[in-house]
């Protein structure tokens, strides 16, 4: 592809190295003025760090950056917004209590001598509002406001900012069907008025929908550049993963049997006690994945938490093979043969700074199989520890080696390897495979799939949609903390769901 | 324009861990010549005094090894708490408690058979520094009151106990002092060593450094205690009690700092008085981190600042150089350490423009 244009960034020859890892590798990358241009690729693809050196993040250790013709050495991301980029992550950099004027200011001269001149900065706000189309009142507190009027906050203090060059991380992530339909407007009409956008993802259809060019890296490559006229979601898949995207989920009829997990009635509030799950009813039987899809924050995270014991509900009830739930207790759960895979697996499902055998034997290490009299048995533990690394094939120095050294896939392998020895009963698996390539994630599907075999209920919350689809034998939506709507697998439609998570009953 | 950026660096090799606190001493001493200098002294002289003084003779080798059972003990104290995030800076206030309680029983059982006296007034000892230390425990698990700033402030208000009780119920019949009547002979420690003060305190302080290993890597307390401290919330979520758990370390902890005051009591000083700690319990901080919080590790520091307070001594009846010296050194040595702990994480990377 040939194109004499002048490019109005260009990175050239970029090498960026993390310890033993070389997230960037002798990358080369050119933006256009005008243009929306998608980086695509799998997690771990170098996409973020690459752009996170454009914004100044990070330094680089080989190449050079050249904006609007003149070679930059970027220190911090200052520096950056000065030369007229943006970047906004996937998490939002805002202060909650503070509102949405207040929150764009921060950090500019909008001021006279020490007093703040909110008013000047408020006229130029809501020029900027009319002109991109992006209406939100400026006095509203940042935590009152959806995600999605969150995201447009984070636009618009680019904007104020007199950014040219904006760059979004995975924007849609976080998004509703709707929401990304607005957020699609806001970018079209961005590049409209001469701005230019990198937009970072993982997701075929959205790169196909929105993108005028598309750079795709792999393993720290460019392994590609295509104008997205001339491709499609085939290709770009292959040169994604460099293989067959497609997953060969084999899925044996099953049919359902006793219930194993059953919620009724329950209520619970979030961390600031607001309603958060409202009279929620679920049943999971056995041989049976039931899906819950659902836009993150509509009340997973806190049914995962009550399930797990770390979050007292206000009422209701739990029973698990017919045993009621004792509330607030993760030690019941584990007694009743609950395997738990949190979302937060280096936060709350592992011991990051303990070995891996430190970590396999957590819940069982005062077993009579492990201690006696409070003395550990170091060689059954060696030897049990050995087997479930094998078992599950986990890429590890060894049992000792410190747990933060493997990698995330390796880190869920672990997760799973200790939370599914014991047989459980019922599974609840939260956001199993988020930001895991996607061979780890076949692997955690397979496991996902031979539990259900073994004959455990499995309750699998997921924002992927692609993964409730491909597993579940039942879907159900959340949304605000209730149930939605319920399908069963071989009837849902993709269209039906996505009407559901973004609150539209029928 | 040379800029310099702080960068994560590799993990480092098991022997850096023996290494590093080895440098960090060596640093120190050559830090410490400065102020040395400016107070007159000699460099190779005054050092050759400290650790003379220290070492040099069977007397001063004997004193040093004196010394450092309290620092050992308080040593083993905090590095015992810090290690499952137990912020426990109240080592002076359990090692009083513990010499309080020991009076208390040293006095007063005279009418027990003569073997079962020493037992009774150790285990009083452990056990009132232990539930000192169980306060602030309770405290911050059950209603989230920060353990750094309560286990400091409990120092003060057991200092104030114990000048209450000298001036009161426990001072010495007829004595004008804020101090206690002697202990009964059944209640001091054995001197195992003649023309000395080499006593059993010594050698329960070693048996200490083994029982806190042993605990620390063959136990599941042990286990569970590393797991609370690495990352509460996957503890909990991973079934343990951690509350239990926090409770258990305080005893341990505050126990052996209540060690510390037996021994002083019982082998050093006979009889409760306001100053029987010159601050064992502040150093046993310094001494935790210096070890690297590791058993083995404590013996050592404490053995290292030991050797500097008895070896100030000989120094400045030799040299002029007053053992305020001994303090500089100490506190020197914990900045070093933790910057040379800072640089076992990251690397100075130097950016040429």
């Amino acid at each position: 592809m040939v194109d004499t244009r002048q490019p109005l960034v260009k990175m050239s020859a970029i090498t960026k190295y993390f310890l033993d890892v070389t997230a960037n590798n002798n990358v080369t990358f050119d933006l256009y003025s005008g243009e929306i241009c998608a980086l695509l690729g799998e997690n771990g693809a170098g996409k973020t760090t690459l752009m996170n050196i454009l914004f100044g993040y990070y330094a680089c250790d080989e190449g050079e950056i050249f904006i609007k013709g003149e070679k930059v050495d970027l220190s911090s991301p200052k520096d950056a917004i000065a030369r007229g980029v943006g970047m906004i992550h996937q998490h939002f950099a805002l202060v909650p209590s503070q509102t949405v004027l207040e929150n764009i200011v921060i950090g500019t001269d909008s001021g006279k001598g020490l007093f703040l001149d909110l008013k000047t900065a408020r006229r130029k706000l809501l020029a900027l509002e009319e002109q991109f189309g992006l209406q939100i009142d400026p006095e509203a507190r940042v935590w009152t406001l959806s995600v999605g009027e969150q995201q447009k906050v984070e636009i618009l203090k680019s904007l104020y900012r007199d950014v040219d060059i904006l760059i979004m991380d995975e924007p849609t992530a976080v998004l509703a069907p709707t929401e990304t339909e607005d957020l699609f407007k806001t970018l079209k009409s961005l590049v409209g008025q001469g701005r230019s956008v990198v937009f970072i993802s993982h997701k075929l259809n959205e790169v196909m929908d929105i993108s005028n060019r598309i750079v795709v890296l792999r393993g720290g490559q460019v392994v590609a550049e295509r104008n997205t006229a001339e491709t499609t979601i085939r290709e770009l898949a292959n040169l994604m993963v460099g293989r067959d995207l497609l997953e060969d989920i084999d899925k044996k009829q099953l049919e359902p049997g006793q219930p194993v997990l059953e919620i009724q009635n329950l209520d619970a509030l979030n961390d600031m006690n607001l309603p958060s799950l409202k009279n929620l009813n679920l049943v999971v039987r056995q041989n049976e994945i039931l899906g819950m899809a659902g836009i993150s924050g509509n009340g997973q995270r806190e049914l995962s938490e009550v399930l797990f014991g770390l979050r007292e509900p206000t009422c209701g009830a739990i029973q698990i093979n017919n045993n009621p739930l004792k509330f607030g207790s993760p030690t019941a759960a584990i007694k009743l043969k609950m395997g738990r895979i949190p979302e937060d697996r280096m936060e709350t499902g592992l011991l990051m700074d303990l070995s891996v055998e430190e970590n396999m034997i957590l819940e069982d290490h005062a077993a009579a199989e492990f201690q006696t009299w409070g003395l550990m048995k170091s060689k059954r533990i060696h030897r049990y520890s050995d087997k479930l690394i094998g078992a599950y094939n986990i890429a590890t120095a060894g049992r000792d080696a410190v747990t933060k050294s493997l990698s995330g896939g390796n880190l869920q392998k672990v997760m799973l390897a200790r939370e599914l020895a014991g047989r459980p009963t019922v599974v609840i698996a939260s956001q199993p495979t988020r930001g895991l390539d996607v061979g780890a994630m076949e692997y955690i599907h397979q496991r996902i799939l031979q539990e259900r075999e073994r004959g455990a209920g499995v309750l699998l919350i997921s924002e992927d949609l692609d993964e409730v689809f491909a597993l579940s034998d039942r879907i159900v939506v959340i949304y605000e903390g209730e149930i939605i709507g319920e399908v069963s697998g071989e009837n849902a439609s993709r269209e039906q769901i996505g009407l559901w998570m973004s609150g539209v009953k029928q | 324009m040379i800029r310099f950026r702080l960068q994560k660096r590799k993990p480092l090799p098991a022997w850096a861990k023996i290494f590093i606190p080895i440098a960090a001493i060596l640093v120190t001493l050559i830090l410490a010549a400065i102020p040395i200098l400016i107070a007159g002294g000699h460099f190779w002289k005054s050092y050759y005094y400290l650790f003379y003084g220290a070492l040099g003779t069977r007397f001063n080798l004997l004193e040093t090894f004196v010394k450092a059972s309290p620092l050992l003990l308080t040593g083993l104290a905090v590095a015992f708490a810090f290690r499952a995030k137990f912020w426990n800076i109240g080592a002076e206030g359990q090692l009083l408690a513990g010499a309080l309680a020991a009076t208390v029983a040293g006095v007063h059982l005279g009418g027990v058979p003569t073997p079962l006296v020493l037992p009774l007034v150790i285990i009083a000892g452990f056990l009132a520094g232990g539930l000192w230390a169980v306060i602030p425990a309770i405290l911050k698990t059950k209603l989230k009151v920060d353990d750094v700033v309560s286990t400091l402030l409990m120092n003060y208000v057991m200092i104030h106990i114990m000048g209450a009780l000298l001036f009161g119920p426990l001072q010495q019949p007829g004595s004008s002092w804020p101090r206690s009547a002697a202990i009964i002979k059944a209640a001091c420690y054995p001197i195992l060593m003649p023309r000395s003060r080499f006593h059993m305190g010594i050698l329960i302080a070693l048996f200490a450094v083994f029982v806190i290993w042993f605990i620390n890597q063959k136990t599941t307390f042990g286990y569970r205690s590393k797991a609370v401290g690495v990352n509460i919330r996957a503890a909990h979520f991973g079934g343990i009690n951690t509350t239990s758990v926090m409770v258990w370390t305080a005893l341990i902890s505050g126990g052996l700092a209540g060690l510390a005051g037996v021994g002083e009591l019982c082998a050093i000083q006979y009889r409760l008085i306001m100053d029987i700690s010159p601050g064992y319990g502040y150093s046993g901080i310094v001494i935790a981190m210096l070890g690297n919080l590791h058993p083995v590790g404590v013996l050592f520091s404490s053995l290292f600042f030991s050797v500097v307070i008895v070896g100030a001594q000989t120094m400045s009846r030799m040299t002029g150089v007053p053992t305020y010296i001994a303090e500089v050194i100490q506190g020197m040595s914990l900045m070093v350490m933790l910057i040379f702990l800072l640089f076992t994480e990251y690397k100075i990377k130097v950016m040429k423009k």
